[in-house]
């Protein structure tokens, strides 16, 4: 009954380390283990190691090595660039402009800042879950402080309008800290920090075949944030603690694989073809909706069934070895605060489920998921 | 000078001629609860349970492990001294310092179960009184609501000093009553309800019925986790785990909608009695409260009751939310209970169920099911023969 294969369609959720990922944490454990800090060879090998992981992966934001600050993930990167930007910024106005599908780690953050005086706006998104660039614009004033916006959501695959927000905030309130979490996009599209023009971005390991525990913040030279902790010299200060050093080693060889342009490219060109097939397929199982919209980066596609709960398809799919995930993985339970943003029927928003790939998915993936999908409907129990 | 812990064994006093089991049934669990933290070894002598604690044994940890087993009114750390009052008096003021010069106001008690001592009670507590007045001469004595009251007990092999005891679990010994079987879905009603049941000497098995796809291993996760909380209390449980999906299944495709949730808790008690038999248990325990949810109004108690030929057993079914919430932190089960995971009670509910079902037009409802192209009997012999067993032991 049990089939021995294994499909992993939930690469939005975590992805599996890489060889080589695994192979530089090892090395750091049992070689190079000694404190980056200290001043003796032993330490300074560390050191050696963690400063090249830090030029890889500047390198592949077009930023300086100086500009990245290593932190324990995403969720830390976000907090850091949100409360410290606030901080700064709290004596020249009291806005804080982000969009209504952002990670949680950004939302309750603002939600935090607005008990304690901000205004925050939370610009609304359409029902495939895209902002218009023109409401962007309107919602950031003269008295914005901060501008904070992901630019491919985590759940939908959404491309947000992050430049035109960028343009607007430099227009109309040029004291404006522009932060953007770049989670979902780091290593499926080309990210330069000039380009995008942010004074901080976010990167977390774990989605692009690094190892879970270890993100990094990116902030332009220049900008001075208050730290949210205290202690070592680490990080210059801004985010102090020995560093991780088998997980940002592990971090820095998984981002020279998933960033090297050519090959990014090359992926993302695949994949749009996987998306376009796997969406093809899905279209021809009878009341499906695809919840991502056109445009959406193709690494996710978000459809609802609109008759099974996401929650039994999903038991019922891992039951078969093929792992995707309901609304997000961080949420269960109830529709999760990205799918309620789109305003979906209920029965759709009930039954909304995740696909999310990686480089090594395959048609073959996307066939089996298909046909699970399709039996699931079959067998399993209607909304009544 | 020894620390021990005195047991004061509550209603088992009652207990007439059964007195001896029960009491060797309390020693066993006491045994068993402090086990974990080093052992202890239990003796009786005049009607006193005592507590000794092996080497290397935290009493701290063994008093806070014992304040969870069922048939203790009260205990007390108590520390052993010899039956001279040339040494009952500075050990009384050595082990009890930091009570002493936290209090305002003390009372002396003296117990004299040796008749033999050459001071009675009275004397007892005027010494001792006047001993500790002079070493700690900011204390009063109030012998009506003092902060501190000393107690010295003078037994046939030694004196014991102690401070006001610590309330017990209450209840009677887990065993001392037989076995019974909870029906357990990961809400908050079922866990407390074992608490309460297991607080009245009954041993525990659960029954839980996992719907997959329907329910997650998640929600198995889950109810192991409860499980494992209220086994602190009533010691290992025997859980075991019904497959259910296809039995759930037929009866949605031939059973009118509106009847499928007393439907299925019938056949739930149905297949909870025989798994309940085989493992030597004499009850059900059920979770359910009048008028909670459809499925437990007058009308709906009166169709699952005739689904069942052995008792069920529903403590809780007086209680409101918030009384059985009450416990439910104390057991600390609350905060398990609410996390959102689908489980085999939610599954295939309802829009309008019958809140006053009949129970003949139930039964009638359930002959479709007894055609022989559905054979539920058969389906229900396969879903005993597949369950699976899971021994919870509580955590520490």
């Amino acid at each position: 009954m049990q089939e021995p294969i294994e499909i992993y369609l939930d690469n939005s959720a975590t992805t599996k380390p890489c060889p080589e990922s695994v192979a530089a944490a090892n090395e750091m454990m049992l070689r190079f283990w000694g404190n980056p800090s200290s001043t003796h060879a032993k330490g300074n090998e560390a050191a050696m190691k963690i400063k090249e992981a830090r030029r890889a992966i500047a390198s592949a934001v077009s930023a300086s090595p100086e500009e990245i600050f290593f932190t324990s993930g995403g969720t830390e990167a976000n907090n850091i660039a949100v409360f410290g930007a606030a901080a700064k910024n709290r004596r020249i106005g009291k806005r804080i402009v982000t969009s209504a599908i952002e990670h949680s780690s950004v939302l309750d953050s603002v939600s935090e800042l607005e008990k304690q005086g901000f205004e925050v706006i939370r610009v609304p998104v359409d029902s495939h879950g895209s902002l218009s660039p023109e409401a962007v614009e309107k919602a950031i004033n003269a008295d914005t402080i901060l501008v904070t916006m992901m630019l491919v959501n985590n759940e939908v695959g959404s491309i947000l309008p992050v430049e035109a927000a960028i343009r607007a905030a430099r227009r109309n309130a040029p004291k404006a800290i522009l932060h953007c979490d770049c989670v979902q996009a780091f290593g499926k599209l080309p990210i330069s920090v000039k380009k995008l023009g942010a004074d901080m971005i976010t990167l977390s390991a774990h989605k692009i075949h690094a190892i879970k525990g270890v993100g990094a913040l990116y902030k332009r030279k220049g900008l001075t944030l208050p730290s949210l902790t205290h202690g070592g010299h680490q990080e210059e200060s801004f985010r102090p603690g020995t560093e991780a050093a088998p997980l940002i080693a592990a971090f820095g060889a998984a981002t020279a694989i998933a960033c090297e342009r050519e090959g990014l490219n090359a992926r993302y060109e695949r994949i749009r073809q996987l998306r376009d097939y796997a969406v093809d397929r899905l279209r021809q199982l009878e009341g499906i909706v695809i919840n991502s919209p056109e445009n959406a980066l193709p690494y996710i596609v978000n459809f609802s069934t609109c008759r099974v709960k996401a929650e039994t398809m999903l038991n019922y799919l891992s039951e078969r070895g093929i792992y995707v995930s309901g609304g997000s993985a961080c949420a269960k339970g109830e529709p999760s605060h990205v799918i309620k943003a789109l305003r979906l029927p209920r029965d759709a928003a009930d039954s909304a489920i995740r696909v999310s790939f990686c480089g090594s998915s395959t048609a073959e993936e996307v066939d089996a998921l298909i046909h699970a999908v399709s039996d699931g409907l079959g067998r399993l129990a209607h909304f009544n | 000078m020894n620390e021990i812990i005195l047991i004061k064994n509550g209603e088992l006093a009652l207990k007439g001629l059964n007195r001896r089991s029960f009491e060797e049934t309390l020693a066993k669990n006491i045994q068993a609860a402090a086990a974990p933290c080093g052992g202890v070894k239990v003796w009786r002598s005049q009607s006193t349970m005592f507590v000794t604690p092996l080497d290397g044994t935290d009493i701290e940890e063994a008093v806070d492990a014992i304040t969870k087993v069922f048939g203790i009114a009260a205990l007390s750390r108590a520390a052993e001294v010899p039956k001279d009052m040339g040494e009952i008096c500075p050990s009384v003021c050595q082990y009890l310092r930091d009570d002493l010069n936290d209090a305002k106001t003390f009372k002396v008690n003296a117990k004299r179960a040796d008749k033999k001592f050459p001071l009675k009670s009275p004397e007892i507590c005027a010494a001792v009184g006047e001993y500790i007045l002079r070493e700690f001469p900011h204390l009063t004595v109030d012998v009506h609501e003092p902060d501190l009251i000393v107690t010295v007990e003078i037994r046939d092999t030694s004196a014991y000093i102690h401070r006001q005891p610590i309330k017990g679990a209450g209840g009677l010994p887990v065993g001392t009553g037989g076995r019974a079987c909870v029906m357990i879905s990961g809400g908050i009603d079922s866990p407390v309800a074992s608490w309460m049941m297991a607080k009245r000497g009954l041993q525990l098995s659960a029954v839980n019925f996992a719907s997959p796809p329907y329910t997650s291993l998640r929600a198995e996760e889950k109810v192991k986790d409860l499980l494992t909380k209220v086994a602190e209390w009533s010691g290992e449980i025997r859980l075991h785990i019904v497959p259910f999906t296809e039995i759930q299944e037929a009866i949605r495709d031939y059973c009118p909608e509106d009847m499928l949730t007393v439907i299925m808790r019938r056949y739930m008690i149905k297949i909870a009695q025989i798994i309940a038999r085989q493992d030597g248990a004499l009850a059900l325990i059920s979770g359910e409260s009048v008028g909670q949810v459809a499925s437990q109004t007058l009308r709906a108690l009166e169709c699952t009751d005739a689904a069942a030929d052995m008792p069920i057993l529903r403590p809780v079914i007086g209680m409101d939310k918030e009384e059985i919430v009450t416990i439910a932190r104390r057991i600390d089960t609350f905060d398990i209970s609410i996390q959102p995971f689908e489980d085999c009670c939610t599954v295939f509910t309802p829009k309008h169920p019958k809140t006053r079902p009949v129970l003949e037009k139930i039964i009638q409802a359930e002959k479709a099911l007894e055609r022989d192209e559905i054979n539920v009997s058969a389906m229900i012999e396969k879903a005993v023969r597949d369950t699976r067993l899971t021994v919870i032991t509580p955590e520490r």
